[in-house]
């Protein structure tokens, strides 16, 4: 699936988007946050503080427990600030 | 059906509220409101706006659809810019209009609380000394604007 990255998650993670495959006991976005967490220093930054992380799938918001089944893309980021 | 756009351009709130009520005789009241960049004391030399295109319009149109089904509005044109914006210049644009005052200024009020929690747009701010004075946090004053229409 593609992820992609906003504001400070995109840059502590240093990439805007990536194409990666996670394995199949990830089922929710917050599992994927998880997976995604091990994946090395720069993504354990971006998602030291979950609950600081806003998520969307396929372009509109969900929650953490949301499964990702079917989703094309998932993109974190931190509460929008625009307006 | 509302209009959206999102652009780096600026825009003209009075040009954009004349197109909304254009040839229309059963309009009795437009709202515009326009969020502008402040210095922040001086302080700012810019902000910064990042936004995740697609969402951004999907989001506000998918917002300006909820005003559409709670007022009875006649005509709704909401405009958000992303790139580099200086202190005194235009950020964002919500234009409502309605055969009467009530719906378009509560309308308009919703679109902006809604808009400021859902639009997936983020500042970061450059400041006048040159240094990068980091992403701009969000408002629990924000969530709790938003959370009142529920």
């Amino acid at each position: 699936m593609k992820l992609s990255y906003f504001a400070w998650v995109r840059e502590r993670i240093g990439k805007t988007d990536e194409e990666l495959t996670p394995p199949a006991n990830v089922k929710t976005v917050g599992e994927l946050i998880a997976w995604l967490s091990a994946r090395g220093e720069e993504y354990a930054h971006a998602f030291e503080k979950p609950h600081l992380i806003r998520a969307a799938l396929d372009r509109k918001h969900v929650k953490h427990d949301v499964p990702i089944a079917g989703a094309r893309e998932a993109a974190f980021f931190p509460p929008m600030t625009g307006g | 059906m509302a209009q959206v756009r999102i652009q780096r351009e600026d825009f003209d709130a009075a040009e954009e509220a004349r197109a909304l009520i254009a040839g229309r005789r059963d309009i009795g009241a437009v709202v515009t409101f326009t969020g502008l960049c402040r210095d922040e004391a001086g302080s700012l030399n810019a902000l910064e706006l990042e936004h995740y295109p697609g969402m951004a319009e999907d989001e506000i149109a998918r917002v300006a659809a909820e005003a559409e089904a709670r007022w009875p509005l006649m005509g709704v044109t909401a405009i958000h810019r992303f790139g580099k914006i200086a202190p005194g210049e235009n950020i964002v644009l919500v234009v409502t209009a309605s055969a009467h005052r009530a719906a378009a200024f509560e309308a308009a009020e919703f679109l902006m609380d809604f808009l400021k929690t859902r639009a997936p747009f983020w500042k970061k701010e450059h400041r006048v000394d040159g240094s990068e004075g980091g992403w701009v946090e969000a408002k629990a004053g924000d969530d709790k604007a938003a959370e009142r229409w529920w």
